[in-house]
């Protein structure tokens, strides 16, 4: 069966008040952007608390729900039937014909739902559900009703045509990207940072991201790899303009100055202030990490509160409370695992002691960094000055 | 881009390319075609075998196409085993051979084979008194590699294959010559063995082809069965243009044999010399011409020094592309036999990086590979 049509369900929207239509143009916008890469000329128009798909000539149906499932704030997807308005006998046919031809096995018990936005219409839903459903037990005598537990819904709703579904693909859920602000993402080339981005831009934020790279000591496999996720998280979040610092010269001056054990801590810091200033200078509200409490010893409660403390921007963590697995649960969902397992190095793992501290103390650290006054501030301005910016769509 | 790779692959030669072109585009018939593309099909894999034949100066019947190094090795194992079953239950092989030749003798060990692995010295060479004292009166089969892969050993093949016959003339003796073929002169009669493997694309032939040398009047029972192509050792219609370029690559290696071993031993020299005044490197095997002239294997003591570091940022900054370890095993970097067997301290197998050259490398090329090492170590070593 092909369809020509599609009706958009989203939930949590549905109950925003006067600045419901904020949120309802952002969805028509982020389904226009992932229906842009899908062959096909697709119609997209809010219709009275759904958004409605329109497909004109031929286009590729999985490309087209695969690309529907990538939008937050999209709570199903329903291949849709649509059928002129020309009078109830007219449009009691058109349901028949579609339940023929989407059910095979007609051995099933149904419930008709009917739904009348139209209100000039003559019939009230219950009326057309009930009618329906009449017609339909005349045309398969195997079908039964059940209106409390059916196993197929047929949905008939009446607006200026006639749209006829039964079948709901589940979408992301979320709020559309765009509706809430934007965040700078420090992406690295592991597992956890593309599902924290993922999390965070279903909340309906914009995303930017920040990756440091050392050469010669990580490759340029390691930055394909992380441009590879940033495109893999775009699907859902939209375009992020990715950062991608060289980090080299930091890294070193803190392995001559500073203590081993605290290398990473330290480093850790001058990564937060370093995305902290591409997030101030690209309007973002905060920034996004990975981090999940106690995983590795740069994510302790006391490591964290000492990377925390160089932020003025608040630091989201989706992932704080969640254990690895679940992490990797996700990022297998959204297709993320199979490109962060690849075994490149990343700056992180190769400068890392042997026994890195694990509850250092702010105070110390602090006082630690000081070290490093001499050069720290021209090789941080250097890094900075030479960004790389990488548009990720 | 410097290319010092060439163990794991070689660029196609022109001369090979040209003639696959022909045979891809033009002559394309089936060699058992009754018709003139057919016969042309024919003369290619002929001429090719003729080719072989005279610079292993042996019988064009003793050579068997195949479609590469593991193929050969695969059917030279499974296939010489199975005809000597009756005799004996007995393997002797070495703990460094390439993974086409453990992983068959692997499966043989499973299905109820006893396997004899010998070692090495510090310089990857067998012990001949190890092999003597191995053999058996059930040894049925040896296989011992002429060049190792990862560092370039070579092994007393002719001496090995005396003491073997020695002991008992029915022992089938195979060595893989995969790295030596295009290296070093090969007589079969002259080393005394029964079977040797060959792969082309390590001498500028294409991938996908080969071919097994089997001494005459030693069975060796066929592995894929079907229409009896190669006198019923290897079924499947020949990959005529992988042949005829096989023979080309062939016929290049060898017409300037004496010439391209003076140019590569030369450029190892060098590098060994070069790398070798970097602090923390260290050169495995032989450093001299007790080795294959091409391979050279490098290890670095340091803590970024790990191969796959090393070979990303030489291939990043320096645009130099070398190997970890042997390339071959797929795309896993496992822990090599080798550089175990030889005695390597433990901190420096992960840590050891493999150049490899063809005849058409420079000096110049080597001089710019010992630079970058020269500048990269020290940063990486730290």
């Amino acid at each position: 069966m092909t369809y020509q049509a599609f009706l958009i369900k989203y939930s949590e929207i549905g109950v925003k008040g006067k600045n419901r239509y904020v949120f309802e143009d952002a969805l028509v916008r982020q389904i226009k952007r992932a229906l842009d890469t899908v062959e096909g000329k697709f119609i997209v128009k809010k219709q009275s608390g759904r958004i409605f798909i329109s497909v004109e000539g031929e286009y590729d149906y999985d490309e087209a729900v695969d690309a529907l499932q990538h939008v937050f704030g999209i709570s199903a997807i329903c291949p849709t039937v649509v059928v002129e308005d020309e009078g109830f006998d007219k449009m009691a046919e058109a349901v028949v014909k579609y339940v023929d031809e989407e059910f095979e096995d007609k051995n099933f018990s149904f419930k008709v739902m009917g739904r009348r936005a139209n209100k000039q219409y003559p019939m009230t839903s219950m009326e057309v559900a009930a009618e329906i459903g009449a017609r339909l037990l005349d045309a398969f005598p195997e079908m039964h009703v059940d209106v409390h537990n059916p196993d197929r819904i047929i949905n008939v709703e009446v607006r200026e045509n006639i749209a006829i579904y039964s079948t709901e693909i589940p979408g992301p859920h979320g709020m559309p990207v765009g509706t809430a602000g934007k965040a700078m993402l420090l992406l690295s080339g592991g597992i956890d940072s593309p599902v924290a981005g993922y999390m965070i831009s279903k909340r309906g934020v914009t995303l930017s991201a920040t990756y440091f790279h050392a050469p010669p000591y990580t490759s340029e496999q390691a930055k394909q790899k992380v441009v590879d996720l940033a495109k893999l998280v775009a699907k859902y979040s939209g375009p992020i303009d990715l950062h991608i610092v060289n980090f080299t010269d930091i890294q070193l001056y803190i392995y001559q100055q500073c203590s081993h054990e605290e290398l990473t801590i330290i480093m850790r810091r001058y990564m937060m202030r370093i995305a902290e200033h591409f997030a101030k200078e690209n309007d973002c509200l905060g920034l996004v990490t990975g981090e999940s409490i106690g995983q590795v010893a740069s994510q302790t409660m006391q490591s964290l509160n000492c990377t925390n403390a160089v932020c003025s921007l608040p630091v989201y963590r989706p992932l704080i409370a969640f254990d690895k697995q679940d992490i990797v649960d996700i990022s297998e969902k959204i297709d993320t695992y199979e490109t962060s397992i690849l075994p490149y190095e990343d700056c992180c793992t190769i400068f890392v002691a042997k026994h890195p501290v694990t509850k250092p103390k702010l105070e110390a650290i602090e006082k630690h960094e000081h070290l490093l006054d001499e050069k720290i501030d021209e090789l941080v301005k250097e890094a900075i000055d030479s960004v790389e910016i990488v548009k990720v769509r | 881009m410097i290319y010092l790779d060439n163990s794991a692959t070689t660029r196609c030669s022109d001369g090979a390319f040209e003639l696959m072109k022909e045979a891809l585009l033009e002559n394309y018939g089936n060699p058992s075609s009754l018709h003139k593309m057919g016969y042309k099909g024919k003369d290619y894999i002929k001429e090719s075998r003729e080719i072989i034949a005279g610079i292993l100066k042996c019988q064009p019947k003793e050579i068997y196409f195949t479609s590469g190094g593991t193929e050969g090795n695969n059917l030279a194992i499974k296939g010489g085993v199975q005809a000597k079953k009756r005799l004996g239950n007995h393997i002797i092989t070495t703990k460094i051979e390439h993974a086409s030749v453990l992983n068959p003798i692997k499966a043989l060990e499973k299905e109820g084979f006893e396997v004899t692995y010998l070692g090495t010295d510090e310089y990857g060479v067998i012990d001949l008194e190890e092999l003597k004292a191995a053999i058996k009166p059930e040894t049925i089969f040896v296989s011992i590699m002429m060049v190792n892969n990862e560092i370039g050993a070579l092994q007393p093949i002719e001496e090995a294959c005396k003491i073997v016959k020695k002991a008992n003339p029915d022992i089938i003796f195979h060595t893989d010559c995969i790295q030596a073929f295009g290296k070093m002169s090969l007589v079969p009669k002259k080393l005394g063995i029964d079977i040797l493997t060959v792969s082309g694309h390590k001498i500028h032939g294409p991938k996908g082809s080969g071919f097994i040398y089997i001494k005459d009047k030693v069975r060796v029972v066929p592995q894929i069965l079907g229409g009896g192509h190669e006198n019923g050792m290897r079924s499947g219609t020949e990959n005529v243009p992988a042949i005829a370029g096989l023979g080309v690559a062939a016929q290049e290696a060898y017409s300037k044999l004496d010439e391209n071993r003076k140019h590569m031993y030369a450029m190892r020299a060098r590098l060994i010399e070069g790398v070798s005044a970097i602090d923390g490197v260290s050169v495995n095997g032989h450093l001299d011409e007790n080795s294959a002239p091409h391979i050279v294997s490098v290890s670095i003591k340091g803590n970024r020094t790990r191969a796959q570091v090393m070979l990303n940022a030489l291939q990043d900054n320096y645009g130099v592309l070398v190997s970890a370890g042997s390339a071959c095993s797929s795309n896993k970097p496992a822990i090599s036999e080798t550089l175990k067997s030889i005695g390597l301290e433990k901190d420096l197998l992960e840590r050891t990086i493999r150049f490899s050259f063809c005849p058409e490398n420079t000096m110049e090329e080597i001089e710019e590979a010992i630079s970058a090492l020269t500048d990269l170590v020290p940063k990486m070593v730290l």
